[in-house]
């Protein structure tokens, strides 16, 4: 019996177990937001978690500049580093493009904005069954993430200008050229 | 071993699976935001709005959004 065996198993083993919950903590840290199932992100949250408390208990050694430390700090400072180090993978891409130092952002970031935060750094928001094969998604944040924009898709070519009136209204000049050249139009209107 | 005498009529089925073999609808509540049908306790599949705030992003035509 599995009584008081805390986790989930995910059907892996502990090696693939764990390599997915490091994934998946390297991607929340560096999007601040992901979208996964119910289940990944309530362990998620477990582990991500986790390792922000590590690195909060070094309280204001944690972001001050290394130059600003005594030697016992820097040590300090180098074990929790360590410590988080160990768990996830210290480079990570974000959506801009960028390289992104996980683990410095975990110890320098993360700990100051939550700093007078016990606890609870993440939030889970259930999004309803997948299509495709209905597993149940949620969306795990952290609590002061940016808020969520919509994509902007550029506007139709051609055709919808009947629709888009309003829009053309305000450059009557554009209304005639959308006609002999659609395609030239559209970035024309997106840029406002 | 024990085997039923008689086939079970199409009343005495009906009554054993109307009451512990119900099923269900699946409820749903309107969305604080835009009032469409939406599952209780997840974020709104057509507005993507949970709680009073943005969860899901959504694309939008350039035209509507201005």
């Amino acid at each position: 019996m599995r009584h008081k065996k805390a986790g989930r198993q995910f059907g892996r083993d502990t090696s693939s177990r764990r390599a997915m919950l490091r994934n998946l903590a390297a991607n929340l840290i560096t999007h601040e937001r992901i979208e996964t199932t119910d289940a990944k992100a309530k362990e998620l949250r477990r582990v991500a978690e986790r390792l922000i408390s590590k690195a909060k208990r070094l309280g204001k050694v944690a972001y001050t500049p290394q130059g600003e430390l005594s030697a016992g700090d820097k040590a300090k400072r180098l074990h929790a580093e360590r410590l988080v180090a160990a768990f996830i993978p210290r480079f990570g891409v974000d959506s801009s493009g960028d390289k992104v130092d996980i683990v410095d952002k975990v110890m320098t970031n993360l700990t100051k904005r939550f700093e007078s935060r016990p606890g609870g750094y993440t939030r889970i928001i259930k999004l309803g069954p997948r299509r495709g094969d209905g597993a149940p998604l949620a969306m795990i944040e952290f609590v002061d993430a940016p808020a969520v924009v919509d994509k902007v898709r550029a506007a139709p070519p051609a055709e919808p200008a009947a629709e888009a009136a309003p829009a053309a209204e305000a450059s009557a000049a554009e209304a005639p050229a959308a006609e002999t050249a659609p395609a030239a139009d559209a970035p024309a209107e997106e840029q406002k | 071993m024990a085997v039923p005498k008689r086939k079970t009529t199409p009343n005495k089925r009906n009554m054993r699976r109307a009451n512990h073999d119900k099923v269900t609808p699946v409820q749903l509540v309107p969305c604080d935001h835009c009032s469409a049908p939406t599952l209780p306790h997840r974020a709104c599949s057509s507005c993507g709005h949970y709680k009073g705030r943005k969860v899901v992003s959504q694309k939008v035509d350039a035209a509507s959004e201005s």
